[in-house]
């Protein structure tokens, strides 16, 4: 896909993706989307399992965050906890803030804060079968977007749900309007998804794994509407997926995830260049590359940690092939590497190098 | 590219296994993916891997539903055995004189209609309700998972013949056919009440052992034994049959309560037991005439009858929600 | 849907006469109906086997079974013990119990699905314990046993209702025997839509309607309830076929002149034909009942399509 969403916004200093940045564009204009220091568990019945260990990001208008990880990286859970749609009980949200457009949504009037889902944040699922619900057609599922938070009569938001159904290209949408989820194709199913999330063109949009459950083919057209649709909207896009190379068409900076916590923050490109990170660097590194015919692929070793007993020191020690006495015994903070890159690594100098290649 | 070293030492204290397992696997078309599954699980591994049996008994030791319930259980089964460790009386002795007279020395529950001891009568009326549960019950659960099993396993014909035959069962009112069916039999004694609960209670049973054996035979490791050569009789009995059993078993558990009802039901309605059988359904059919007068030879034996049927259904409770964790 | 209607009514019939067919032989080749007719008196030959032809008692059982179904569907139903045809006692009882099994149908759906909703909203919580504890008494009960204990207790000891029935079996009349037999259906509705409910309020697309930012009381009603409720209806559908064939003990402890109740003395007076006509109604209602269910699974559930 051609990167033309960068022309307009060549500015390569983004905002520090942790905390406030001094340097952003306009200092009075709170940015989108400011996740501090959040804190998930869950208490299941083997345990308190540490899902979100002190995640901070930030997304601005028009920006494209991917956060990276494995399943259980906590990646989902931080998505959820900034919708505020985490499963509770088991999950809660134990600390941290989330500040979008400068208000704390943690904090919010539980009311204020329905009112914002949906219409100002939006949030696109995996599986849209299981996503939508099975026994409303999928008009009504759209059109109550606008009976909901425009008071729409529901002959008005009936026509504006053919239209969205328009808008993400679903052929035939004003006969289709009243079928049923199952009658979709998974790609139709998904742009249905994806016209919910826009119906009230929210100022941020989060995609939890958008093209997983899609055949390769149908993968590539999701994720080019999805990306249209954020160019023209101008919206913020937070992009969670484990699949690097949707990463690379897509994203301006990458969060990467490992046991609950983010290990690398960079602007995309740099990132790919050269990781600051042994783990972002063993992800690269299990790209099967055309120029490295012939030779063995690499894995990283192990299993991510039991999120009940995760170990002490960085977390990603055991499975470390760069691991020190250091690793065992202290966490790593988040080292700034460069403007706009930081890397939770002892070692974060020795990786960068290592990766100039 | 670089060489990576090999790998820390495993540690035994750390949860992640030292095993070779390769998290990371390469994809197709250029792509990487980093999860073999689709969805994030939240449920972090166990420590160390438990039987869905061995699971379930960790669950129930904890559940004061299933530890009330079975102690219950036991007590009820050893007085039906020996009913003459609680109660040395004879509850066929009765003195009219007595007749509907309340508590008195010797005799806690008072007298019914006929002058006979309230308690014997109600301590002895266990026997009957438990042979009549578990023979009924075990016959049952027999003949109807040994039917629907076959016909979950070959399916065809037999199948459909099956689902057929239980559905004529299911279209015939229980109550109602145990009146019709016990008319007509030389009754009275304990056997025909269980022949009957037998014939009307095993398509019940059939259709969960069907169910439970149409799932299991689709999993992989059942194919995978077929495909290696593995004979019906060792397919069914080695792979399937293990773990198709837990849904039958808490089905006959929480019958045997409901089992235990519909025979006094019946013997309440004059079909079932007869005297001089003592049952606790004949027991509250002779006390209903007087219940306005003397509520309490109602009262003792439907207690009893209530809390046996309460134990056996609350005992198929707790095991179904120990083997069935979806709904925890 | 046509078609689908036309197979599920051809797939009736095998279990229709199947049904019918095991009771006839119940109560016709186990019992001895010649013998029932003149009670304790023992008939004089000739008379027996002249009865016997006429009943057709001499022919091999699938013939009198025959001869006996031909005659239903001419509406011939024959003659109860006291002379009356069965086709008038049936006219009279079939409009009581169905008045009685309303009752039941509507404490069931009222009361049950009320408490399913509430305990599956709030599972693990106390309210859903004490309601699963409760349902679990209320099933473990025999309703012979119920039955007294509650016209003792609120008929004849508080006089808040009559503890017996009138003939004409008023809808007022019919409340308590109405809970009564509704107690064990209600606690399965109950615990069915605790179930239901909790199951799907986990499914990914009440999620989904949390995160479109729906009201709460939208999620609930139209997203979580439309979806948990279907198997209840489908149950309560069932159900009204089983409670017209289970009233033989609440109409007998509340003296109510119905179905039960007549089933009842043709059982003691061993009249076979009332007993098989009235069975052979209920197993139709049954089937219907089931019938009626199938297609509203449709209804409610557009997954579902009858090919």
């Amino acid at each position: 896909m051609p990167q033309q969403h960068h022309e307009h916004r060549p500015d390569p200093h983004r905002p520090d993706p942790h905390r406030p940045d001094p340097h952003r564009p306009d200092p009075h204009r709170p940015v989108l989307l400011d996740v501090r220091d959040l804190q998930v568990e869950f208490r299941t019945r083997d345990g308190v399992a540490k899902a979100v260990n002190g995640v901070s990001y930030s997304v601005d208008a028009g920006e494209t965050l991917a956060v990276l990880g494995e399943s259980g990286s906590g990646k989902s859970v931080t998505a959820q906890a900034v919708m505020g749609i985490v499963d509770s009980p088991p999950g809660f949200v134990t600390g941290g803030q989330v500040f979008f457009r400068g208000q704390d949504l943690l904090t919010m009037a539980p009311e204020t804060r329905r009112r914002l889902r949906g219409a100002k944040l939006a949030m696109i699922f995996q599986d849209a079968l299981s996503a939508l619900n099975p026994v409303l057609s999928v008009g009504t599922q759209l059109s109550e977007m606008f009976m909901v938070h425009e008071d729409m009569t529901r002959k008005d938001s009936r026509a504006k749900a053919v239209e969205l159904m328009e808008r993400v290209r679903i052929p035939a949408a004003k006969d289709r309007v009243n079928d049923y989820p199952h009658q979709f194709s998974g790609g139709m199913r998904q742009r249905i998804m994806i016209a919910m999330a826009l119906a009230l063109e929210p100022d941020l949009i989060i995609a939890d794994e958008p093209t997983t459950a899609l055949d390769v083919t149908v993968q590539a057209q999701v994720m080019d509407l999805l990306a249209e649709l954020r160019r023209e909207y101008d919206m913020g896009l937070i992009l969670i997926t484990h699949d690097l190379g949707v990463v690379a068409d897509v994203a301006d900076k990458i969060a990467v995830m490992y046991a609950g916590r983010i290990v690398e923050t960079a602007p995309v490109r740099e990132l790919y260049a050269a990781p600051a990170h042994p783990y972002t660097r063993g992800l690269l590194d299990s790209i099967p590359r055309l120029d490295r015919k012939g030779e063995q692929l690499y894995a990283i070793k192990g299993l991510p940690p039991n999120l009940t007993a995760i170990p002490p020191g960085c977390p990603f020690n055991p499975r470390c092939p760069r691991a020190q006495d250091i690793c065992r015994t202290d966490r790593p903070p988040l080292f700034p590497v460069a403007p706009g890159r930081t890397s939770a690594c002892h070692f974060w100098k020795e990786t960068l190098d290592e990766g100039q290649r | 590219m670089p060489d990576h070293g090999p790998l820390p030492p495993p540690d035994p204290d750390r949860v992640t296994p030292p095993e070779p397992e390769e998290i990371i696997t390469p994809a197709g078309g250029g792509a990487m993916s980093l999860a073999t599954s689709e969805a994030e699980t939240l449920e972090p591994v166990s420590g160390k891997a438990r039987s869905l049996w061995s699971d379930a008994w960790h669950d129930l030791r904890r559940n004061p539903v299933f530890v009330v319930s079975a102690l219950i259980i036991l007590f009820l089964v050893l007085i039906a055995l020996w009913p003459g460790l609680i109660a040395g009386g004879n509850p066929l002795t009765c003195d009219l004189a007595k007749a509907q007279d309340g508590p008195a020395p010797g005799h806690p529950f008072g007298f019914d209609a006929q002058g006979c001891d309230v308690y014997t009568r109600t301590v002895h009326g266990a026997r009957a309700s438990i042979t009549v549960g578990i023979c009924a019950t075990a016959g049952a659960t027999l003949l109807g998972s040994v039917l629907g099993g076959l016909a979950g396993y070959y399916g065809g014909w037999w199948d459909a013949l099956l689902s057929r035959l239980a559905d004529v069962f299911f279209g015939i009112p229980i109550i109602l056919g145990g009146l019709v069916f016990l008319s007509v039999v030389p009754s009275g004694s304990l056997w025909p009440v269980v022949g009957f609960i037998v014939l009307l209670g095993w398509p019940q049973i059939a259709r969960i052992a069907r169910g439970s054996v149409v799932t299991v035979k689709q999993n992989d490791y059942v194919q995978a034994a077929r495909a290696l050569g593995a004979g019906d009789r060792r397919l069914l009995l080695r792979h399937i049959a293990p773990n198709a059993v837990a849904p039958v078993i808490v089905v006959a558990t929480i019958a045997l309560g409901t089992y235990i009802a519909l025979e006094a039901t019946l013997s309440f309605l004059g079909v079932g037991l007869k005297p001089p059988t003592v049952s606790w359904g004949i027991d509250i059919s002779s006390a209903s005439v007087q219940i306005r007068n003397a509520p309490h030879m109602l009262l003792w034996p439907a207690g009893a009858l209530s809390i046996t049927v309460l134990a056996f259904i609350m005992l198929g409770d707790a095991v179904r929600d120990a083997l069935d964790p979806k709904l925890r | 849907m046509g078609r689908y209607v036309i197979r599920r009514l051809l797939q009736m019939i095998p279990v229709f006469i199947g049904s019918t067919f095991l009771i006839f032989f119940m109560v016709y080749a186990l019992g001895d109906p010649v013998a029932a007719l003149f009670g304790d008196k023992a008939p004089d030959p000739a008379t027996a086997a002249r009865i016997r032809a006429e009943l057709y008692l001499d022919q091999p059982l699938w013939k009198q079974y025959g001869h006996y179904m031909g005659q239903i569907l001419g509406g011939e139903f024959g003659t109860a013990f006291n002379g009356q045809k069965v086709t008038e006692l049936m006219a009279d009882a079939f409009p009581v119990t169905l008045r009685l099994t309303l009752v039941a149908i509507a404490v069931e759906i009222v009361v049950g699905i009320v408490l399913g909703v509430l305990s599956g909203l709030r599972r693990g919580r106390t309210v859903d314990t004490t309601v699963l504890l409760l349902t679990l008494v209320v099933v473990s009960i025999p309703t012979f046993v119920s039955g007294y204990v509650l016209q003792y207790l609120l008929g004849a000891k508080w006089g808040w209702v009559s503890p017996s029935v009138s003939p004409e079996a008023r809808l007022d009349e019919l409340i308590l025997p109405g809970v009564v037999l509704a107690l064990t259906s209600l606690a399965y509705v109950t615990r069915l839509t605790r179930t239901s409910v909790a199951e799907n309020s986990r499914a990914d697309y009440i999620r989904t309607a949390v995160a479109k930012g729906l009201p709460p009381r939208r999620i609930i009603g139209r997203h979580l309830l439309r979806n948990s409720l279907i198997p209840v209806v489908t149950f309560i559908g069932t159900d009204v076929g089983a409670l017209m064939g289970g009233a033989i003990v609440t109409e007998r402890i509340f003296n109510i002149h119905g179905v039960g109740y007549q089933l009842y003395q043709g059982i003691l007076r061993q009249n076979s034909p009332t007993v098989v006509g009235f069975v052979t109604i209920l197993v139709l209602v049954f089937l219907m009942a089931n019938l009626v269910v199938d297609l509203l699974y449709a209804v409610l559930d557009p997954r579902i399509r009858y090919a």
